[in-house]
């Protein structure tokens, strides 16, 4: 279903394509065609909306219903770049309208102070890109507010004694505790930390057109079928398209960035659901595409002037990639939870947000919550203790018992920027389109697999504390599959050491605007999505100032 | 999820009372399609003959699910339907894993037998003799690992395969077509409805609401 109230044609020279309607290209749309510019969306992938969702785990996951899907876009993993890439699913994002908006679990911290000038506060850490960003948390702060307010986000203000600070509350008041919030809550006061309710882009009261949160649960992985979750389909997107100024165009597989003889750009070429080409043009050309597909799509755009790729005069289109380091522990409790029940997260701490590098003897920062996302047939395999039967009656009576009384403590933390670590084109593998494949290179640091061990034991005695009657945790080991997709067309005021500008400006091509998560120069504590939309609220006002400067036709 | 009730119809219209006309009047249309979706699919389903089993391997298929997982004093893969979830599969989105069940179950046939010289079908085993089968040709068999989230994953093992088909079509949603009567959910405590409120479980019962921490006692900012 779309309700655009305009289409243009191809040969319209729109004001802005953007290439992605996810967390930031949705905002950006918003954004633009709300300031009077004429904006064509282009995404991959289907339109989507409430009532085409479910929770049927077998068609959203298995079938790949709102995810890219290996078997038409198979990707390729090696550890190092000495390695050959095996073909082996490497990462995962939202194909759809509102992109992995659509289907994330919603946590919405910002970023706090240190996450923009953390170089300067602890010094080098030699063998990385570790750097300070072009841009400060008081830059930040109007549009973190900006993105609390317009998409919606349910929060606490001051119940953090370490939240950076706010010019505003939040908008509505934090979603219900959970069984495992209070077992967290109990547990982490125990230990003197200081837990408080999560900030989540999910309604805790009604808004126009969407309803609040009805605690259906299981949030990863899924679509919302009240408009409760926060996701760019549920709030700019609707609102970029009454603007009457924007035109979402789905199943618009984009694969080039046109390129005029004065090495401006003209307009992106994509492939239609029948896999007819067209070439949209516009004066202007934001790319939104995920920390993955929007370096491959620079890498696929050479040309003479270009040939290592477009904006690629750095060399580091592709990487730096930062996915998050992160840690489970899961516990098993003498009464039920039910923590199936309502979305996934109720209480969190950030006293480890900042950890003391000399000390410890590594980098890192973290934030811990408790939850429980693991939906009953993934249960069977990822739910149960270790050393449970995989089948059988004592299997039976373990799922019995154990399914309505776990819960998981989930560390989320930084990851440090590494330039081997990257997105890059497969040699060989190609996808469904005959377009080289993405491939993931990727080792966690050393220092990044001591701080996950870290982490994994405060998650431990966090369970301890709760009173968890059984405990383990998942294997620590350098990641394979990328979740969160950060850092790999960073922003930075050098144009030998970045992709951007801090107007998220492309270095070499003027017209050319990248947006969302490669925009990271830092990964944050884990939660990256407030940061992308903030980053695309700021976006909107540096591009649209730009634009009124006559500076994008010059 | 399931058809609204009369019992979830009162329940809604407290939330109603509570939270506001508008709460109500911005959900409903939502809740109700979804709700109306999954009961056209459950009446649906249920279908009594195969797509691509023939009747002796339905036998064996229903034979191995009810040993993964058995039917106690409470339901198990047969009464699920779980056979019917897998022919089903195998007839779309796992239609890839058709040959793996077509060889696998002649192959179980005959490590029965081997096992069990006087046994020359899976199914015709006792009990006993069907839990030494399936120990055996999944002793070599490691774990899937949950290195952060949940990805499920595909192995080419056909008792791998059979396991993962057999764990959706007890639990998966009945939309899917397994499930039937909810029952893989009751085993588990997992109440089919979309809608829930607080307190969900036993520790958020009587929660007082949350209280700062006296920061200046800790000595934190």
């Amino acid at each position: 279903m779309t309700d655009s109230k305009v289409s243009y044609k191809t040969s319209d020279e729109v004001d802005f394509v953007i290439i992605g309607s996810g967390a930031a290209g949705g905002v950006l749309a918003k954004e633009l065609s709300t300031n009077g510019f004429s904006v064509v969306v282009l995404e991959q992938g289907p339109y989507l909306t409430e009532n085409d969702f479910s929770h049927n785990e077998i068609k959203i996951l298995n079938e790949h219903y709102l995810t890219n899907n290996p078997k038409i876009q198979p990707t390729t993993f090696r550890p190092t770049p000495q390695d050959k890439a095996v073909k082996q699913p490497a990462l995962v994002y939202g194909r759809c309208v509102g992109g992995s908006s659509v289907h994330f679990t919603a946590n919405f911290w910002r970023f706090h102070e240190i996450d923009f000038n953390e170089r300067s506060k602890i010094g080098e850490i030699p063998g990385t890109g570790f750097t300070d960003w072009p841009i400060s948390y008081a830059d930040m702060e109007p549009y973190y507010t900006k993105v609390e307010w317009e998409v919606g986000v349910s929060g606490r203000a001051g119940a953090s004694p370490f939240d950076p600070p706010r010019s505003k509350p939040y908008p509505m008041p934090p979603l219900p505790v959970k069984s495992s919030g209070v077992l967290f809550e109990n547990a982490t006061r125990k230990l003197g930390y200081h837990p408080f309710p999560a900030p989540m882009a999910i309604l805790s009261q009604p808004r126009p057109g969407r309803s609040a949160c009805v605690a259906c649960g299981f949030c990863l992985g899924f679509g919302c079928e009240v408009g409760a979750k926060s996701s760019s389909l549920a709030s700019v997107i609707r609102t970029a398209e009454k603007s009457g100024k924007c035109e979402i165009r789905p199943n618009s597989y984009v694969h080039k960035i046109e390129i005029d003889k004065n090495g401006r750009a003209t307009g992106a070429v994509y492939f239609d659901a029948k896999r007819n080409t067209h070439l949209q043009r516009a004066k202007a050309v934001i790319v939104s595409a995920n920390g993955a597909e929007t370096p491959r799509l620079l890498l696929l755009s050479t040309s003479p002037q270009f040939p290592n790729g477009l904006a690629n005069s750095s060399g580091l289109v592709g990487k730096y990639l930062m996915p998050n380091s992160g840690v489970v522990a899961m516990g098993v409790f003498e009464e039920p939870l039910n923590d199936y029940k309502g979305y996934a997260v109720s209480r969190i701490v950030h006293d480890f947000y900042e950890l003391d590098k000399e000390k410890l003897g590594f980098y890192g920062g973290a934030g811990f919550d408790a939850r429980f996302d693991i939906t009953p047939v993934a249960f069977t395999s990822f739910g149960m203790p270790p050393g449970t039967p995989r089948y059988g009656s004592q299997f039976k009576k373990i799922l019995q018992h154990n399914f309505v009384r776990t819960m998981e403590i989930f560390g989320h933390g930084t990851s440090l920027p590494i330039e081997a670590n990257s997105f890059s084109l497969d040699p060989d593998v190609k996808d469904a389109w005959g377009l080289p494949a993405l491939r993931m290179t990727y080792s966690d640091s050393p220092n990044d697999l001591k701080f996950m061990e870290w982490m994994k034991d405060r998650a431990m005695e966090i369970l301890d504390a709760a009173g968890a009657q059984t405990k383990w945790h998942m294997p620590i080991e350098s990641n394979k599959f990328a979740f969160h997709l950060l850092g790999t067309c960073r922003m930075g005021n050098d144009p030998k050491t970045s992709v951007i500008n801090p107007d998220h400006r492309t270095h070499d091509v003027p017209n050319l605007f990248l947006c969302d998560g490669s925009s990271l120069v830092t990964s944050g504590r884990g939660q990256p999505t407030m940061t992308i939309q903030a980053l695309a609220f700021r976006a909107g006002d540096r591009i649209t100032a730009l634009a009124k400067r006559g500076e994008l036709h010059g | 999820m399931k058809p609204i009730e009369p019992a979830r119809r009162h329940f809604l219209q407290q939330l109603g009372g509570v939270a506001g006309a508008a709460w109500l009047n911005a959900q409903w249309p939502y809740i109700a399609a979804a709700a109306q979706h999954a009961h056209e699919a459950v009446q649906a389903g249920n279908p009594t003959h195969f797509e691509v089993f023939t009747p002796a391997e339905a036998i064996e298929v229903t034979a191995i699910a009810a040993r993964i997982i058995p039917t106690d004093e409470q339901p198990g893969a047969t009464e699920a339907g779980v056979v019917y979830f897998i022919d089903r599969s195998l007839k779309t989105f796992a239609s890839e894993d058709l040959p793996i069940y077509k060889e696998g179950l002649l192959e179980i046939n005959r490590d029965t037998s081997k096992l069990f010289p006087d046994v020359k079908l899976f199914s015709a085993a006792t009990v006993e003799q069907q839990d030494r089968v399936l120990a055996e040709i999944s002793k070599d068999q490691k774990p899937p690992q949950r290195a952060r989230r949940s990805v499920i994953g595909r192995s080419p093992d056909f008792f791998q395969v059979i396991l993962g088909h057999t764990m959706m079509g007890f639990l998966a949603d009945p939309e899917a077509g397994g499930n039937r009567n909810y029952v893989g959910w009751k085993v588990i405590g997992r109440d089919p409805a979309h809608t829930f409120s607080p307190p969900f479980g036993y520790y958020d019962k009587n929660y007082p609401g949350w209280q700062p921490v006296n920061t200046a006692e800790t000595g934190k900012k």
